[in-house]
């Protein structure tokens, strides 16, 4: 196999691998704050608009992680910095 | 397969290039402006006020009402930074179902400029509140060993902030375009819906993110908590 083969290969098995370790941790981060967030909801209604407001700014903060993987996936197939050096110097 | 709308050049002129996410910026801004500029036009204090009135209302005094909820303080120094930048990335986001509109906060460039934004107006609301010497005197605490780990968690939060807009933004133009070549039709449909309800969420979240990173500047040091909200005296 030439080099830009390889490349591609490396590449996709990467980024499929990137995406789906990267979005097991975030899941069950974003589940377990959700439902400790619904079980406080249930206990104090009364507090359910600083409880919501404070999951979703935890939400984005967990989910983060998940989108950080999902840009080097992305970076890895669409702009994958390796495919220029090797056009170029072959 | 374009990713960025900065690799869309719209016009050329020799050294000067004109890309999609600065055309699509301007665009966005000028139509805040005209459409600000239109309805509060003919503003009144009556209770008979028109439909567009009533919606700059609601957005003002809902963008005040949470401001005043995080930070504890007066909003009307910060309305006009955090109402700017929720305004701004929330239409940009909202555009994005309009056909040949590609959002510009989809573009890392943007999404950095606005991040740079935040990361300028901690310390400068935070001066403005404590002075240079309190300011700089919170990177100290509770230890002088937390110094660097103090700028160092200033400046991941300010690349965590511009790269989560940029994800979320980027990952609905992207799958809407793999799902137009995979299955046309339907399912791009309802991935632009959910690209709809995310991008109102992410510009609720960056304004949200960067109040609690100019409160937790300005804070006092001994009531960042409320006490009638602990329950302390």
């Amino acid at each position: 196999m030439d080099n830009v083969g390889l490349i591609g290969a490396v590449s996709i098995i990467t980024a499929g691998l990137t995406i789906a370790v990267g979005s097991i941790g975030p899941a069950l981060g974003e589940a377990r704050a959700a439902s400790q967030a619904l079980q406080a909801i249930a206990q104090q209604p009364d507090e359910a608009n600083t409880i919501t407001r404070t999951l979703f700014v935890s939400l984005a903060m967990i989910e983060s992680t998940a989108i950080y993987c999902f840009v080097v996936a992305m970076i890895l197939i669409f702009a994958n910095p390796f495919w220029d050096a090797v056009s170029k110097a072959g | 397969m374009q990713i960025s709308p900065d690799q869309w050049i719209i016009v050329q002129w020799g050294p000067v290039t004109l890309n999609a996410s600065i055309v699509f910026t301007w665009f966005t801004m000028a139509l805040l402006t005209v459409g600000s500029w239109l309805i509060t036009r003919r503003i009144t204090d009556s209770h008979e006020m028109s439909h567009w009135q009533n919606l700059l209302e609601v957005i003002v005094t809902g963008t005040q009402d949470q401001i005043r909820d995080v930070t504890g303080q007066d909003p009307k120094h910060y309305i006009p930074l955090i109402g700017t930048l929720f305004l701004f990335i929330a239409v940009s986001n909202l555009l994005a179902i309009v056909p040949g509109f590609r959002p510009p906060t989809g573009s890392l460039s943007t999404t950095t400029a606005l991040a740079l934004c935040v990361l300028i107006a901690v310390p400068v609301f935070g001066i403005a509140k404590s002075g240079v010497l309190g300011y700089l005197r919170k990177y100290i605490r509770p230890t002088p060993l937390m110094l660097p780990f103090n700028i160092i968690g200033e400046i991941s939060r300010t690349i965590a902030l511009a790269i989560r807009l940029y994800g979320n933004i980027m990952s609905g133009t992207v799958i809407v375009a793999i799902l137009i070549s995979v299955a046309p039709f339907f399912f791009p449909v309802v991935m632009q819906l959910l690209g709809l309800l995310t991008g109102l969420i992410q510009a609720y979240i960056f304004a949200m993110l960067a109040i609690v990173y100019i409160s937790s500047a300005t804070a006092d040091n001994h009531n960042i908590i409320p006490s009638h909200e602990t329950g302390a005296t």
